[in-house]
């Protein structure tokens, strides 16, 4: 029945029902938008995931390599951990962002840039200097893979972050606003119908009543007329003369 | 979201002594006026109170872009880790110098797993 349900609280009226048409036309439009939304952002979350699982992959090996640069720089420097960092100052490395647009979510991507001098210059100046280049630069590629995996792991939060919140919208609106639409639309709609019922009903009975009256009335005259009777005795008493007896009224 | 990005440009780095001397030797260590930096050296002494406190203070900084943190640390601070779910900064976990790496021990990829466990 159009009560099961819940519906919004208006009342049966036809503007009524043209404003919630209106609106289920609109839910419907909606739902397929975000719809279209969510199927988007999942298909750019795939990539994302195929992407950090290779780039996961890369990072071990040239983590790798790294490492063992550094063996080769303690091996043939020393142990110079401790003046390196000591004498760290300024980040000569630094990442900056830019953002893309993923139909309407703003997706972070970091880059890599260098600024400045680089502190160490001196390290390894001794011995193990070249050691020491090679290690830095292999690091320098490694961070470049790391924030190259930092801007597709914070992709990667985000869009997890807007697909959930889509596909609750694409839920919500499915599963609870178009039913609710629907049984609203339904609700005025039967009572619309029940009204037409009971007007078509009261008139009929109007126009029985009235019959039946004009039928005794017919009779009521044929019969007078029949008795030889005037007519001006069948005339409306004077209406006034019904409210003499009203007392007066004082405030 | 783009304002939220634009001063981040630090890389911080939590790790072992030789993980974070290779990274520092490439450039990304910084000493701000404050005389805090961006980096924290773990071995086996460090208590894991400041792990947690250097972890939060990185993550609170409002320049810091990207953290780095190696596994065997990650390790440590697991519980925060699981529970940190902000964009910024991205956390990232290393492999260390003397231990492989094992993908399915990182938080994120476990995001990713259990997305795909359930969606497959």
């Amino acid at each position: 029945m159009s009560g099961a349900g819940p519906r919004f609280a208006i009342f049966p009226t036809r503007m009524a029902l043209t404003t919630m048409k209106n609106r289920l036309k609109g839910a419907h439009t909606g739902h397929s938008l975000l719809k279209r939304k969510s199927e988007a952002l999942t298909r750019r979350f795939r990539d994302i995931v195929k992407k950090i699982d290779e780039a996961k992959r890369k990072m071990g090996k040239i983590m790798q390599v790294a490492n063992f640069s550094y063996a080769e720089v303690m091996y043939s420097t020393g142990d110079i951990g401790y003046q390196v960092r000591e004498s760290v100052k300024q980040a000569q490395l630094k990442v900056r962002a830019k953002s893309e647009n993923v139909s309407g979510v703003q997706l972070p991507a970091f880059e890599m840039y260098v600024d400045g001098q680089n502190a160490f210059e001196l390290t390894g100046l001794g011995r193990g200097g070249q050691a020491v280049q090679k290690c830095k630069e292999t690091y320098k590629k490694a961070i470049e893979v790391l924030v190259e995996l930092a801007s597709l792991q914070t992709a990667f939060v985000i869009l997890d972050e807007v697909i959930k919140v889509t596909n609750r919208r694409v839920n919500a609106i499915e599963h609870v606003i178009i039913p609710k639409i629907e049984n609203t639309i339904k609700f005025i709609t039967s009572e619309l119908d029940e009204a037409d019922r009971e007007e078509f009903y009261r008139l009929k009975k109007v126009q029985g009543k009235k019959k039946e009256k004009l039928a005794i009335e017919t009779a009521e005259r044929e019969k007078n007329q029949s008795l030889g009777l005037t007519s001006n005795q069948a005339q409306p008493s004077n209406l006034l003369n019904e409210y003499e007896q009203d007392p007066d009224v004082i405030f | 979201m783009a304002h939220l990005q634009k001063d981040r440009s630090l890389i911080a780095v939590l790790g072992d002594e030789d993980s974070v001397t290779g990274l520092l030797l490439a450039g990304i260590g910084h000493i701000d006026s404050k005389q805090k930096s961006n980096f924290l050296v773990v071995d086996s002494k460090t208590p894991l109170a400041k792990i947690e406190e250097s972890f939060e203070e990185f993550t609170n900084r409002k320049d810091v872009a990207i953290i780095l943190i190696t596994q065997q640390v990650a390790d440590e601070i697991r519980h925060i880790l699981d529970d940190y779910d902000q964009a910024f900064p991205t956390i990232l976990e290393i492999p260390s110098k003397d231990r492989p790496y094992d993908p399915s021990k990182d938080s994120v990829l476990k995001r990713v797993q259990r997305l795909f466990g359930e969606g497959a």
